[in-house]
């Protein structure tokens, strides 16, 4: 019962620990909520919908059609998100902090509708990415699925880790981040690197988008909405700005709602209030999250 | 324009037209504006409320519906045990405000975006509980209000009663911020909000006037809850969600921060404008209405990032 319930937090854990990262990696460089990321994950999944009907006639079903269908729901995902930055937040870069928040609920609200009116208002059935079987390990039963999303997830963490860490281009987004002013000093373009980001960022979105979908094995044009706002909790659970810190976030809140609703009686009900109970209690503990650094003050 | 704007008998006229429009709109029979009207009402007062946070303080709030929630739950409980309307909604203001100062005694030392995280969170958790809590709350089945006309000599309709009510209720909280806001405290106020180390060695005692920011918002919150409460005659959960703080947010963000009459602009333009698409379009448009809202508040933040009607003091720390 246990592992089965580790399980299942792991595989909610690594779908809000993508969500968290491009939440993370925006914040990291404009100190800027992107309220928009819930819908660039919303239209993640229903790209992938859309290709998943339209693929298994080009590459044929099976694992090409899958990675396809992957590969191109996030390059889409992740343009869309540089399109939102370049015309409704680079504007407002250097106006005011909130301005391009108003602005993002602005895009969020238009996308959301956009797909309401001219996609579907109603929920659309996910299709299966392959047959699925149960493997038993230990008493507990595993799904294909999971084992697929789980896979998938920590495969794109080690990606971004390593194209953070050991490129010229990942170098360059991380002294951004630092200082975006030096950066630019320093002979990086901070517009490129921050629409990279945006790239980067929507990448991930979109690609849990497709997880969700598959998880939940339906998509509604608000999918985003609450995946993101808990994703965005975890992001500043473990510090925002901090990449590692959005995975631990990610995961600690895929654990937390799993064992609520597992063992508290009537968890189901109250899960979430355990969830965002600990988000204060550990903010209040460490106000800059887990793994945040505690900044020096401006003065 | 500016001038007649900043003239001083203008928002006493405005007032007297906006009392005068429900008996003009019931002449026309145009009652469905006259709803309108009350809500916008209702949203004036939380964007009001909210000001006193965001917009004077700085402090971040994405959790305000909250205290909307508690002020009517207060309103319907104190209703069912027996309690008149008027002391039902004295009741509300007191009980949101205790909640919201004990909520801003613990959270009130998180800065910038981590406020910004755990009100959301609070907001979440209120809601939820308001779900959950059947005993007290009748759960998402919601909970009926004995009816509470007390403007019945003006008119019969209760929609031109809540509207008078709530017209009369966003006036006074008009005068109150003002009055604060060209006090000492809102000097303080809004010096913390542009620099709080230099506020801080300046003398100002920066913990207890963020805490007073932050408590007296949530009077207007109480006040607008309680309103709404008696008004529907009938609260559930769903009028509490987190995207009805966002709403507030963008009042106030997109009317003008720390500006009053932005504020009330504000409110009239985001809440008035579906209801009124509605109103005035055929039926194959209807639809279109929020993607023409998220339109307008793209487009406006755009052209107008300092807000519709920006506070003097702020327009000139923008545009410098």
């Amino acid at each position: 019962m246990l592992i089965q319930q580790l399980i299942n937090g792991l595989t909610l854990g690594a779908i809000y620990s993508l969500i968290a990262l491009g939440y993370t990696l925006v914040y990291g460089i404009l100190t800027m909520i992107n309220f928009a990321h819930s819908e660039v994950l919303m239209l993640g999944s229903f790209m992938a919908l859309g290709l998943a009907v339209a693929l298994p006639s080009i590459f044929g079903g099976g694992p090409i059609g899958l990675v396809g269908m992957f590969v191109l729901s996030m390059a889409g995902a992740g343009i869309i998100n540089v399109v939102i930055e370049r015309f409704a937040y680079r504007p407002l870069r250097h106006i005011s902090r909130l301005a391009p928040l108003i602005s993002a609920i602005g895009v969020s609200i238009i996308l959301q509708n956009g797909v309401f009116i001219w996609v579907s208002t109603q929920s659309l059935r996910f299709p299966e990415p392959v047959a699925i079987d149960q493997v038993n390990v230990m008493g507990a039963t595993i799904s294909t699925l999971q084992i697929i999303i789980l896979a998938a997830a920590l495969l794109l963490m080690a990606i971004l880790h390593f194209f953070v860490e050991h490129t010229k281009l990942g170098k360059a987004m991380r002294a951004c981040s630092d200082d975006i002013q030096t950066a630019g000093l320093m002979g990086i373009n901070p517009d490129y690197i921050i629409a990279l980001t945006f790239f980067v960022g929507g990448a991930l979105g979109g690609a849990a988008g497709v997880l969700y979908g598959m998880n939940y094995g339906s998509i509604k044009y608000n999918l985003g909405f609450l995946p993101g706002a808990k994703a965005f909790t975890a992001a500043v659970l473990g510090g925002i700005g901090n990449i590692r810190g959005a995975v631990l976030g990610g995961f600690i809140l895929g654990f937390l709602e799993v064992l609520a609703s597992g063992y508290i009686p009537n968890g189901a009900q109250w899960r979430d209030v355990i969830a965002f109970s600990v988000l204060i209690i550990v903010l209040l503990v460490r106000p800059s999250g887990i793994l945040g650094e505690k900044l020096a003050e401006k003065v | 324009m500016n001038k007649l704007l900043h003239h001083k008998w203008t928002p006493w006229v405005l007032l007297a037209l906006a009392a005068a429009f429900p008996f003009v709109a019931g002449a026309i029979e145009a009652n469905y504006l006259v709803r309108v009207g009350g809500v916008i009402g209702l949203f004036m007062l939380l964007g009001l409320g909210l000001n006193f946070t965001l917009g004077y303080a700085g402090l971040f709030d994405l959790g305000f519906i909250a205290f909307y929630a508690v002020g009517a739950y207060t309103t319907a409980i104190a209703m069912k045990a027996g309690a008149p309307g008027a002391l039902a909604l004295v009741l509300a203001v007191l009980v949101t405000l205790a909640v919201r100062a004990l909520l801003g005694l613990t959270i009130l030392r998180l800065r910038g975006d981590y406020l910004a995280v755990v009100t959301m969170g609070f907001g979440e958790i209120a809601r939820l509980t308001i779900n959950n809590l059947d005993s007290l709350t009748n759960g998402p089945k919601g909970m009926q209000l004995a009816p509470w006309r007390p403007l019945g000599f003006l008119s019969a309709d209760p929609n031109v009663q809540y509207y008078l009510m709530i017209l009369a209720a966003v006036a006074v909280s008009c005068v109150a911020s003002r009055r604060l806001e060209d006090s000492r405290v809102g000097r303080a106020w809004i010096a913390i909000r542009e620099d709080e180390i230099a506020a801080r060695l300046s003398g100002i005692p920066v913990r207890e006037y963020k805490l007073l920011a932050f408590t007296l918002s949530a009077a207007f919150a109480g006040l607008a809850g309680g309103l709404f409460a008696q008004w529907e005659q009938f609260v559930t959960p769903e009028s509490f969600v987190f995207w009805e703080s966002i709403l507030v947010v963008s009042i106030v963000v997109l009317g003008g921060m720390g500006s009053i009459p932005g504020v009330l602009v504000g409110a009239l333009v985001l809440v008035g404008f579906p209801p009124l698409m509605q109103w005035k379009l055929s039926a194959d448009w209807i639809n279109y209405r929020y993607l023409f809202f998220g339109l307008i508040l793209v487009l406006v933040t755009l052209f107008r990032p300092q807000g519709i009607l920006p506070s003097s003091r702020r327009e000139a720390e923008l545009t410098s």
